[in-house]
């Protein structure tokens, strides 16, 4: 028997029908979840700032310990049930979807060490025939300098992985996604 | 900061040929050159992060989300079917209890979606989506009808074949899939560049269910087998550096 896997195709411009109901997620975090408090503004932008409003963007992420909500984790540490850590959202006209959260605490690394906090992210679009993972990592925080996969990527491109504080909206980070062009945001090979 | 803690065994998801694989950019599916990244891929050793993902239980799905002839007052149009298979990994195992949501256009080739311009008739009594959990073995089943092909503006006279648009979690971050299921025959299948951006025949071939006349229940509906294979892991862990 033959047991390759199977090839990955587009999601297409219509997979919204597919993904409405209970399983299209925006609160990733409920209140009274603990952590910091995060509303994620993402905007999907192809081109040179042209807005893409067929995207869907997926979110997977640890707790405020540093810890994920699945059996493959063996940390040593609690999961709160009601918190799954998965979001997903498709963006709107201008190229935007919100995911309102929590700040994830630190995973370890493979060396043991510990990675710097952040959420892994899936990226589908109509005209990409497979998805494009990302990560979101937090501006500005200490830990992202001894991150071993942010070192993974050259320097001038680490901004791309970066959400951004939004000036004057507490608890508001903005990150872009380009899929294109100068400021292509860094995909990983997974 | 916190002290490093033990290192974490991680056994990773064995990597993709990527000729069983459609590259990212295939200048003849024309959405592809304005969308797809241009810089290559950054190799990630995965980490915990992308050997968890979301796993979903029962809760989140009805037990009549698989049939999707009778999700409103009177039945579809189109010939009613059944898509049966199984999910497995790489080494053939079952991959038990995971999600499964399917989309599709109407018997006319419609989809019930605002973008969807395709001068074909919506069918009130078809929504076309579908979710389901495979069971423990990995076997999972759809009650459905043919879609339909339709147009579109990739080239002169553009026409997708008759597909049904699958999405997969299974265990990790690592192993989630988007794909689409073809219809065996077709004669629309060697025209269409979303799949023939998959360098392979063989690995083609993996996205066209088999008509089944075993499967097919007498009187009622035909039948069609697809399974689907995700990622499985390596064989051996890897600890530390
Ligand atoms: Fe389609």
């Amino acid at each position: 028997m033959d047991y390759t896997p199977t090839p990955s195709q587009t999601v297409g411009p219509f997979f919204m029908i597919g993904f409405a109901g209970p399983l299209l997620i925006s609160h990733i975090a409920a209140p009274g979840v603990p952590g910091e408090r995060v509303k994620l503004v993402c905007t999907v932008f192809a081109g040179e700032n042209q807005p893409v409003n067929d995207a869907l963007i997926e979110i997977w992420q640890a707790n405020a310990e540093g810890k994920y909500n699945h059996s493959g984790d063996p940390q040593e540490k609690p999961v709160d049930p009601s918190f799954l850590g998965f979001g997903r959202q498709g963006t709107d006209d201008l190229g935007v979807c919100v995911f309102h959260t929590i700040k994830p605490g630190r995973v370890p690394a493979n060396d043991g060490s510990l990675q710097a906090p952040h959420l892994v992210v899936g990226v589908f679009t109509r005209g990409v025939l497979q998805r494009l993972p990302t990560r979101i990592y937090f501006a500005g925080d200490p830990a992202n300098d001894s991150d071993p996969v942010l070192a993974l990527v050259p320097a001038a491109r680490r901004v791309t992985l970066l959400a951004q504080p939004v000036p004057g909206e507490p608890e508001t980070w903005r990150f872009d996604v380009h899929l294109t062009g100068a400021r292509e945001t860094v995909f990983f090979d997974i | 900061m916190t002290s490093p803690a033990k290192p974490p065994v991680i056994t990773p998801y064995r990597r993709l040929d990527p000729k069983t694989q459609p590259p990212l950019l295939y200048e003849p599916y024309r959405a592809s050159v304005e969308r797809a990244p241009r810089k290559p891929l950054i190799l990630l050793p995965q980490t915990l992060s992308e050997i968890t993902g979301p796993v979903y239980g029962h809760g989140d799905i009805q037990a009549t989300d698989n049939d999707l002839t009778r999700q409103h007052a009177g039945e579809p149009q189109g010939q009613r079917i059944l898509v049966t298979g199984r999910v497995l990994d790489d080494a053939g195992r079952p991959v038990p209890h995971t999600l499964i949501e399917i989309w599709q256009a109407n018997a006319a080739g419609r989809y019930i979606h605002k973008a969807d311009r395709n001068a074909a008739p919506l069918d009130p009594n078809f929504s076309g989506t579908g979710r389901t959990l495979t069971d423990a073995q990995g076997h999972y089943r759809f009650v459905t009808i043919q879609p339909g092909a339709y147009p579109w503006g990739n080239h002169p006279n553009a026409w997708r074949p008759r597909h049904i648009h699958f999405s997969l979690f299974g265990t990790a971050f690592a192993t989630r899939l988007v794909t689409q299921m073809y219809f065996q025959g077709d004669p629309l299948i060697p025209f269409d560049p979303l799949l023939n951006a998959i360098p392979e025949e063989k690995a083609r071939e993996r996205l066209i269910c088999k008509f089944d006349p075993n499967l097919t229940e007498p009187d009622w509906a035909l039948a069609y087998r697809f399974d689907v294979i995700l990622r499985g892991r390596e064989a051996t862990p890897f600890e530390g550096q």
